[in-house]
């Protein structure tokens, strides 16, 4: 059985090899290829969760060693796979959402002529993620960390002639570099203090280690997971993510990739638990996010990147969660899940709208497509009950439990977590409904759209839309794009409560990431009933603007913190002032410095060798005679020189 | 007779043959010159052979000739390409290193 | 007497030089192919000379040098003619030796006549005999085991160098017709007086070394040990060495003449300087700094440090600000020189090892991309950023494999590079955690000016001028796939080449007498 483990990354990194070396011929049977190979390895993985699930809770962990990677003195690294339940859940669920990713691109990239290649590069994805949630040490797991960052900048700059793709792209692949640098300074301190970075022997060191040196580890990996995760400070590449082709958003920018600083975090547990100074750092950066994500989720008039918005806060949740120690991992992993289900969901169903309205993404030129779209109005409508939380979905099984563990933190903090989180499922709640209103519900907008508004700079003029003067036509999207959907709508309605019910999920993962029961200052039913009423607020508040009143087809010029939020609470004015700016001048700088003062000096000193030369050249004349001269004359010198020293 | 005494023709005629170098501004008579001093530095060699009683001094004296004749034929050669080229043997003509 | 390998891998290309600038100036084809099979001759040598190689070998009296061979030359002089090489020397043959068929390769057409030339115009002839002629004093000072004769070679290979770089260059196109760069001599004379007044140096250095020790042979101190030396003229004999190498290799602040000398010579010469001959420079630093002068070296280390700290991030820095394509890669080159030379005097295995790699990895990325680079050039006809855009729709496989080649330059793992640059990151940062962490930066720095590249150059609008640009062509293709091939393998499989160099790495770190900090919780126990 353990051979088959790295079969489950070599099918879909063998599907990218093939897709991206075979060239046009392939390009009939391209994306049948790609879905096949991602679809085996969902079923490997299957095979390998039904064996796991016929062993005893401790026997389930399964490892897999390959080769020796880069064996230098004192340096050991390895090729080498552990799969154990946390991995097991993470490879469901890549590989089955991923599947149905596949599917349903058949489908949404029907028309461009580039769908091998975005077959490959989802299969590359595949393959680097799975690597990632795999890989039994911390320098292979730093390979699929900066393979996913890969092909997240190949996929968000798909379509290249867009230069908003292309610096999209481009941005997203530096502000993880910073993030993959921390955790390239973890791994560092890991081998200076402990010898080496594989889980097993790291996570045992911890118990001898001391609690500075943890909270180091766990800062640095805070950052890395603060940048794959599009956690404040290093947010800011996730809404402009959403220029990418839409599977793609729901793929990597919604259920797998962006949650794997979750997953790192969850993984080094052991290192957390014993640094809480690093533990608070994760909770307040969740928190925060959770906050910040929330808010720009309300501005945004692009669907997506409201929906980005939401990603970016649910995800706070969950590294919110992750902060709290052994009673929030199992919530943030279960969180993890069926957000995956239903964000994944949400924005299958995005894609499927702008692929009925000629790929237009203001929603504010959207309404009333519920009858055009049932479907997608369905899928969508059941992604959204599970993340505001209705009860009995998936969301509000997975997100209740994150709220309560935020209060059972004890203390200030606890209250303060806890009431973040809290206002935070209002927001969500406001948000959501925002989006599903102007989407479905209200007049048909899109009857009579005007031109761009130029107020809005966030939304792009669509550049690949196929005849911008037509009124769309809104229609129900093909089979492919829908199967997808409906079977994400299962997972988001159901998932929650399987998991939930009976503790299945807590049993399932305790073996790997412990687990204690938090005990809340007050009782989980009010907790519960606190979050059902914050949502209705919630709803309710959103219901009063945009639902009893028409939706401007041009955005208003909003209140202050409106503005803020629509560019993203001016994170990226200040990066671009401070950094881009800055960096400028400084480059610029150089530049100039390297071309006058460092060479400078040398060429000084060749122009004043230049000079002397030039005045030792009028000893050169040409003449032979007076060479002649010279020579004599420097013999008779020598000679007397000769004598003298020898009668000295 | 005193061994001396070729010395100081060796160096008298160093001398001259040093002189006409200087002085003289026709390549034929430099070129003279020149060999004149070589030859005034075999005498000397040979008087030194003589005075320490071995062979070296003389042996040198059979290269300096050797590689005098050979300076002769490349020396020649080049004096009569430069009165080809500009009609004058005068040294101070070819004062730049091109005809 | 067995059969003298290490000379005829040197002499083969040398012998092949002579023959190829001997070829009538009708025959051009035939002086290509002849320069294409005597290089893949020596790499066959080279392989044989990898063969031969044993990596855990020990000879008599501690004598590691392997394949030796031995000859008295200068003799009142002590100048041997001493061959042999230990690991780091085998890996950097074989590099050089693997990657000169394919500058070979890829400037096929890049020293054609011009048509106006009399018949009697051999520049061809001349390109690749000067190619080979390099080739045999680079692998020839991999190889010299006596320190004279090193410097023989480390200076000679100056001069084919010098006519590479002057005499041929892109040909920029004004109004129809060819025009020749002004820059050019000035940075062929650059090149030049950089190298000769490093080199100079090491002379005094080389001759005050024989005073010191009565011999120049490596071999005999492997055997004997090291003269004794007085402590300050270890460290004045060190600075006269380590200066010239600095100069190579290059190391801030010596190193402008790269940018000048890479950005006016043709992509496959461009190559040439900074993917073999730079690598004579950090060899010689293993081998002769630290081998000769282990105190000395120790004594330096912090400001040397330094100095490869700011070559680092001023390299990337600059990259970043260039606007020139072949200028932004050879600041590149000298921010992973800086990584290279951090590695080696950190003084840990991995960070040696990792230098090591380095340098064979560095070899190949970059030639990868520069050859790339060199193939975009020469259909637009123009080095600026500026001028491109949108390249990736008219000419997908030449931006594939542009981005492939950038990726390798900014460390992506799972690509060769990564290896290296992670060792070298880590053998540092067990020692000196601060430098370690301020050299990460430079990973954020490589993504910028790579991604920055291949933005401006590859994607956005196709531009008019481009519109027409023909993909890679078979001959193209040839050249860029086997270096892809080995950097993926090279970066998912390293052991070959660790293999290769931990014994070596092992030796010298024996000989500086210093020892790997021991992690803190395993001491404990």
């Amino acid at each position: 059985m353990e051979n088959l483990i790295a079969l489950l990354v070599v099918a879909p990194l063998l599907g990218a090899a093939v897709l991206l070396c075979g060239g046009r011929r392939l390009d009939a049977v391209g994306h049948w290829i790609g879905t096949v190979l991602a679809a085996a390895s969902f079923v490997i993985g299957a095979i390998l969760f039904a064996d796991m699930l016929g062993k005893g809770a401790e026997e389930r962990e399964m490892t897999q060693h390959l080769f020796s990677w880069v064996p230098v003195e004192g340096f050991q690294a390895d090729v080498a796979f552990q799969l154990d339940q946390l991995s097991m859940t993470f490879v469901l669920l890549i590989s089955g959402v991923g599947s149905l990713i596949h599917v349903y691109s058949i489908g949404y990239m029907e028309h461009d002529e580039r769908r091998r290649r975005f077959f490959g590069y989802l299969n590359l994805f595949l393959a680097a993620m799975l690597l990632l949630v795999l890989a039994d040490n911390y320098l292979l797991l730093y390979v699929g960390w900066e393979g996913v960052g890969l092909a997240s900048y190949l996929l968000i700059g798909f379509w290249q002639h867009k230069p908003s793709a292309a610096t999209a792209a481009k941005k997203a692949f530096l502000v993880n570099r910073v993030g993959d640098m921390g955790l390239s300074i973890a791994i560092m301190l890991m081998f200076a203090w402990f010898g080496t970075f594989a889980f097993g022997p790291v996570l045992e060191a911890t118990g001898e280690t001391s609690e500075g040196k943890l909270t180091a580890i766990g800062l640095m990996l805070l950052l890395a997971a603060c940048g794959k995760s599009a956690q404040v400070p290093l947010q800011s590449w996730l809404g402009d993510a959403m220029e990418g082709p839409t599977p793609v958003s729901a793929l990597i920018h919604a259920a797998t990739m962006v949650t794997a600083g979750v997953y790192l975090i969850v993984r080094s547990g052991a290192i957390f638990n014993g640094a809480p100074d690093a533990q608070l750092a994760v909770t307040v950066v969740g928190a925060v996010t959770l906050l910040f994500g929330a808010i720009v989720g309300c501005a945004k008039d692009d669907i997506k990147k409201a929906l980005a918005g939401s990603t970016m806060s649910q995800i706070g949740y969950m590294i919110l969660a992750a902060g709290l120690g052994p009673i929030g991992y199992v919530f943030a992993i279960m969180h993890l899940v069926t957000h995956g289900f239903f964000k994944a969901g949400l924005f299958l169903g995005a894609g499927s709208v702008m692929h009925g309205m000629n790929d237009e993404v203001d929603m504010r030129k959207y309404g009333g497509l519920r009858k055009y779209m049932p479907v997608t109005f369905v899928t969508f409508g059941l992604g959204y009950l599970a993340i505001i939380g209705f009860p009995g979905l998936s969301g509000f099984f997975s997100k209740d439990k994150i709220i309560e563990a935020a209060f059972a933190k004890g203390g200030t903090e606890g209250w303060i977590l806890g009431g973040v989180a809290l206002l935070g499922a209002a927001i969500t709640a406001y948000y959501m409904t925002r989006v599903m209103l102007m989407t479905f519900f209200g007049e048909e907008r899109w009857r009579h759209a005007p031109t761009p508004s130029p107020a809005e700079p966030s939304v792009e003029p669509a550049a690949e839309t196929h005849g911008e003067h037509a009124e769309p036509h809104p229609h129900e999207s093909p089979s492919s794009m829908t199967i997808p959907m409906i079977v994400l709508a299962f997972g988001s309605v159901f998932a929650g409560a399987f998991f939930g019910i009976g503790d299945r999920f807590i049993h399932w993962l305790e073996p790997v990431t412990g687990h204690a029961h938090g005990h809340p200052p007050v009782s989980a039913l009010t907790v519960t009933l606190s979050t059902v009423a914050v949502m209705v607020i919630g709803v309710g508040l959103a219901y009063a603007q945009y639902g009893r009143r028409p939706v401007p087809v041009v955005a208003p010029r909003g209140s202050l913190l409106t503005r803020a939020a629509r560019r993203d609470l001016l994170q990226d004015d200040f990066n671009h002032v401070v950094l881009v700016r800055g960096g400028e001048h400084l480059t610029r700088s150089l530049v100039y410095v390297d071309h006058t003062l460092v060479d400078g000096v040398v060429n000084g000193t060749a122009a004043s060798m230049g000079g002397l030369s030039g005045r030792l050249r009028r000893l050169q004349n040409g003449f032979a005679r007076s060479y002649a001269v010279s020579m004599f004359g420097g013999a008779a010198v020598l000679i007397a020189a000769t004598l003298l020293m020898r009668a000295v | 007779m005193n061994p001396v005494n070729y010395l100081y023709l060796a160096a008298l005629l160093f001398t001259i043959g040093a002189s006409g170098v200087l002085i003289r501004r026709n390549a034929i008579v430099v070129f003279m010159c020149v060999e004149l001093m070589l030859n005034a530095c075999n005498l000397a060699l040979v008087a030194f052979s003589r005075m320490h009683g071995n062979l070296d001094g003389q042996i040198i004296a059979f290269f300096t000739m050797v590689v005098a004749a050979a300076e002769v034929v490349v020396g020649l050669a080049i004096i009569v390409s430069l009165f080809r080229s500009r009609h004058s043997a005068s040294v101070d003509d070819a004062s730049l290193m091109k005809l | 007497m067995s059969f003298p390998l290490l000379t005829a891998t040197a002499a083969l290309p040398a012998l092949g030089a002579i023959a190829t600038a001997a070829v009538p100036a009708a025959r051009r084809t035939a002086a290509k192919w002849l320069a294409l099979l005597v290089s893949l001759a020596t790499l066959g040598l080279a392989v044989a000379v990898l063969v031969r190689f044993d990596p855990d070998y020990v000879g008599p009296k501690g004598n590691f040098y392997q394949l030796t061979e031995s000859h008295s030359w200068i003799a009142d002089f002590g100048v041997r003619y001493e061959l042999g090489v230990d690991g780091i020397g085998v890996a950097l043959i074989a590099l050089t030796a693997l990657l000169i068929p394919f500058v070979i390769l890829a400037g096929w057409h890049d020293a054609d006549p011009l048509e106006t030339r009399s018949s009697r115009w051999r520049p061809t002839q001349g390109f690749f005999a000067l190619i080979l002629a390099v080739e045999a004093m680079v692998i020839l000072s991999f190889e010299a085991t006596d320190v004279f004769l090193f410097y023989i070679f480390f200076e000679a290979m100056l001069i084919p160098m010098y006519f590479l770089i002057g005499g041929f260059g892109d040909r920029a196109h004004k109004d129809g017709e060819e025009v020749a760069s002004t820059q050019r001599s000035y940075a062929a004379v650059k090149f030049l007086l950089y190298n000769l007044a490093g080199g100079l140096i090491m002379l005094a250095a080389v001759i005050g070394f024989y005073v010191v020790a009565g011999h120049f042979s490596l071999q005999t101190i492997a055997e004997d040990g090291l003269p004794d030396m007085a402590t300050s003229t270890e460290r004045w004999l060190f600075l006269g060495f380590f200066f010239a190498f600095a100069v190579k290799a290059p190391l801030w602040p010596l190193h402008t003449w790269l940018p000048n000398a890479m950005g006016e010579a043709t992509a496959p010469v461009a190559v040439l300087i900074t993917a073999v001959v730079d690598k004579v420079g950090t060899f010689a630093m293993l081998r002769f700094c630290l081998q000769l002068f282990p105190e000395a070296s120790k004594w330096a280390t912090p400001v040397i440090l330094v100095l490869a700290l700011i070559s680092i991030i001023y390299g990337a820095l600059l990259a970043v600000g260039q606007r020139d394509i072949k200028r932004l890669v050879a600041y590149a080159s000298i921010s992973h020189f800086g990584f290279i030379i951090m590695g080696i005097f950190a003084m840990t295995s991995q960070g040696q090892s990792g230098a090591t790699l380095y340098m064979v990895n560095h070899g190949i990325s970059t030639a990868a991309l520069m050859l790339v680079a060199g193939f975009l050039i020469s259909r637009r006809g123009s080095r600026l950023i500026a001028d491109y855009g949108g390249v990736q729709k008219v000419a997908p496989v030449l931006a594939g494999t542009f981005l492939i080649g950038s990726l390798a330059t900014l460390s992506l793992p799972g690509l060769a590079p990564f290896v290296s640059e992670f060792l070298v990151l880590v053998g540092t940062f067990t020692r000196y955690p601060v430098i370690g962490i301020i050299a990460t930066f430079g990973i954020v720095l490589a993504a910028l000016y790579t991604l920055v590249l291949y933005q401006r150059t590859m994607t956005g609008p196709v531009k008019p001028e481009v519109s027409a640009m023909p993909d890679l062509r078979v001959r193209e293709l040839v050249v860029v796939t086997p270096l892809i091939a080995l950097l993926i393998f090279l970066g998912v499989f390293p052991k070959p080449l660790t293999d290769i160099v931990n014994p070596a790495v092992k030796q010298t770190m024996s000989d500086v007498q210093k020892k790997d900090p021991q992690p803190e919780v395993e001491a404990a126990k």
